[in-house]
């Protein structure tokens, strides 16, 4: 048995299984003289066939397990794999200079990679990464090695990366993928989001796993405490086994609670809802009995595509996601892209701080058109169940002032026209900038509710980047100054007759549900998986008790001692 | 020889998805087709020359077919630009 390797535990439950290195070889290439052109313009060929075959079935395989959206990517691929301006030309680099397939193919792409990246535009260089993949499988063809594709696993496994991307992660179908492990990464990157949709354990930002684990080597994985345990032997195997049956009879005990109420131990409610991204996830919602959508993010309609979606395509997805929910609260976060979540086809120019940038309704403001559209899809969706609307990254009550007026001139135009929109839609924004939750009790005025991001507010209360592991440590949700700005939301809220909603991961957490729950938040969202076991947890909270604790908790110094405190009353 | 102008009106201009299908459905045709746009010609059965010029939204292009089957190649065209939103002209 290997010695055990630590990570930062992104999604819970336990998964034994062999580890599958999701690798990304070196493929280096030399130039080298051929006696016989003809000979390896046939070997050049063969590649080309078996890349296509290759591609065919991935291709099959994408649509099938995922979507055909997803495939298309691979559609393109093989378009390449045909194209006349690429293929001629190596061909005839190989028989006019007698050099190595590999040579000339390495040459002739490095033309179109280097013309796409010089556009200067993310778009096109995304362009240029699809050469270099079909590049890739080519080479690993004419050099003989082998390379993975996410889709093509069949066996139950535990993927290793060194990270994985958006893509990458789609890719994995959960049938067989029962865990992964990266070596980078935190909590909030997408792929550890995105692991808790899925519902596999997963553990990120582990540093040496690459290095350590060996393809096929029997692997344990802890989500809940973030433990990696290599090669284990028998009497661990057995160890984890009771601790996955005990917490799979756990998650059977909550599922009793999915069509009850959120109720305090002293009778007190609290709405417990859910965040999801796409239509897909109401399965999920609905599954977990939440009892709303705290946070519908509609950036994913905007993500991996070639161009905005109009408005009739969100229109479908909004009426979709308010139909499922059956009349229960539904709150739409308006578009929140640029930070770290880019449009290839929006081909903004760089910025030194990306997430102080112009980004969220910043940016919708500044592109009313792309903002208006999204606004009517909204307002004609309406009518099909309980929407709320809810604009992100808000600093300044101009902003809010700007981004309702544009609603309601849009509403207005749409009744002109005749179209039937709801009268009774919410309009609310995120507290995730300081300046907003200090001013909250001017915004309490104006706002139907608050709903609080906790990620973007610890980040900017703390000013250190979320993405920068050398300063994850100032990632403290428990600080007193994050507390004390929660409360100064949820009691100007309170004070004007409105709620506050959570929409961050700190509503989820075990440690934050107490506090948050004597705080006197209303609404908690968090990922569909942890709403049941927040729910159970709720019902052993008296909600009169931890208020009492409130202030000794807000008066404490740190976060280690707020987290000691919780521990010893909850 | 064919030749006919066409003023691209998808928003996004000739992107992948769009070009794809273009460039998918014309590859069986044996004429030589071009692509003109801003002074340069690109095959049009090559994607990757397609792409490469960066065809934006309200630009105008110009297509010529060259071959046998070059009014078939055409009307082809025609179809595809129209069923996939690029151009409605």
């Amino acid at each position: 048995m290997t010695s055990p390797l630590s990570g930062i535990a992104a999604s819970t439950g336990i998964a034994i299984a062999k580890a599958f290195r999701l690798e990304n070889p070196e493929l280096t290439v030399e130039q080298q003289q051929v006696g016989n052109p003809a000979e390896e313009i046939a070997r050049f060929d063969a590649a080309v066939a078996q890349s296509a075959a290759e591609l065919e079935v991935i291709q099959q395989k994408t649509a099938q397990q995922i979507s055909d959206k997803e495939a298309a990517i691979f559609g393109a691929h093989l378009l390449v794999l045909s194209d006349p301006e690429l293929i001629g030309p190596i061909k005839e680099r190989i028989s006019a200079d007698s050099v190595n397939a590999e040579f000339a193919l390495q040459e002739t792409s490095d033309m179109f990679i280097t013309m796409f990246e010089a556009m200067d535009n993310e778009y096109m260089k995304e362009r240029a990464a699809d050469i270099k993949d079909v590049r890739k499988r080519l080479l690993s063809h004419l050099l003989g090695v082998k390379i993975q594709d996410p889709s093509m696993i069949d066996e139950e496994v535990i993927v290793i990366a060194e990270d994985l991307t958006p893509s990458d992660t789609v890719q994995l179908n959960a049938q067989f993928v029962k865990g992964f492990i990266t070596d980078i990464g935190g909590r909030t990157s997408h792929s550890a989001i995105l692991a808790r949709t899925l519902e596999i354990p997963a553990v990120v930002g582990a540093q040496n796993a690459m290095a350590t684990i060996r393809n096929g080597q029997t692997v344990i994985i802890d989500g809940l405490e973030g433990k990696i345990i290599i090669d284990p032997d028998s009497a661990t195997i057995q160890q984890f086994e009771q601790e996955k049956s005990a917490y799979d009879a756990q998650k059977a005990e909550w599922a009793k609670l999915k069509d009850e109420p959120t109720l305090s131990a002293d009778g007190q409610h609290v709405e417990l809802a859910a965040n999801i991204g796409t239509p897909k996830d109401l399965a999920g919602v609905l599954e977990h009995g939440a009892e709303g959508i705290g946070l519908y993010r509609t950036e994913f309609l905007y993500m991996g595509r070639d161009a905005f979606p109009t408005e009739d395509e969100q229109f479908d997805a909004y009426s979709k996601v308010l139909k499922g929910m059956n009349g229960k609260p539904t709150v739409v976060r308006t578009l929140d892209i640029g930070g770290d979540k880019e449009l290839t086809y929006l081909d903004l120019p760089k910025e030194l701080n990306p997430f102080l940038g112009l980004r969220a309704i910043r940016l919708c403001l500044e592109m009313p058109e792309l903002f208006r559209t999204q606004l009517r899809a909204l307002l004609r969706a309406s009518v099909h169940g309980n929407l709320k609307i809810m604009f992100p990254m808000i600093a300044t009550i101009e902003e809010f002032r700007q981004g309702k007026a544009m609603l309601a001139e849009e509403k207005a135009k749409l009744l002109e026209a005749g179209i039937a929109v709801s009268d009774s839609i919410e309009v609310g924004i995120m507290v995730e900038i300081p300046s907003t939750a200090v001013m909250a009790d001017v915004f309490a005025k104006e706002v139907d509710f608050f709903s609080i991001g906790t990620n973007d507010l610890i980040q900017y209360t703390m000013a250190a980047d979320r993405m920068n592991e050398r300063v994850s440590y100032l990632y403290q949700p428990f600080n007193p100054a994050i507390l004390r700005l929660v409360k100064m939301v949820i009691d100007a809220a309170h004070k004007e007759g409105k709620w506050a909603g959570m929409c961050g991961e700190m509503a989820g957490d075990d440690i934050a549900i107490p506090i948050l729950l004597g705080l006197g938040l209303d609404e908690f969202s968090m990922s569909a998986s942890s709403v049941l076991k927040a729910r159970a947890q709720i019902s052993r909270l008296s909600k009169q008790e931890m208020a009492s604790h409130t202030d000794r908790i807000l008066a404490l110094s740190s976060s280690q001692e707020v987290e000691a405190y919780v521990k010893g009353i909850s | 020889m064919v030749e006919k102008q066409y003023t691209i009106t998808d928003e996004a201009g000739i992107h992948a998805r769009p070009a794809s299908a273009l460039v998918g459905s014309i590859s069986k045709f044996q004429s030589d087709i071009t692509l003109g746009f801003n002074g340069k010609q690109v095959n049009l059965k090559s994607i990757l020359g397609v792409m490469s010029l960066g065809i934006a939204s309200g630009s105008t292009v110009t297509i010529a077919a060259d071959g046998a089957d070059e009014e078939e190649a055409m009307a082809k065209i025609d179809e595809v630009l129209k069923a996939e939103g690029i151009s409605n002209q």
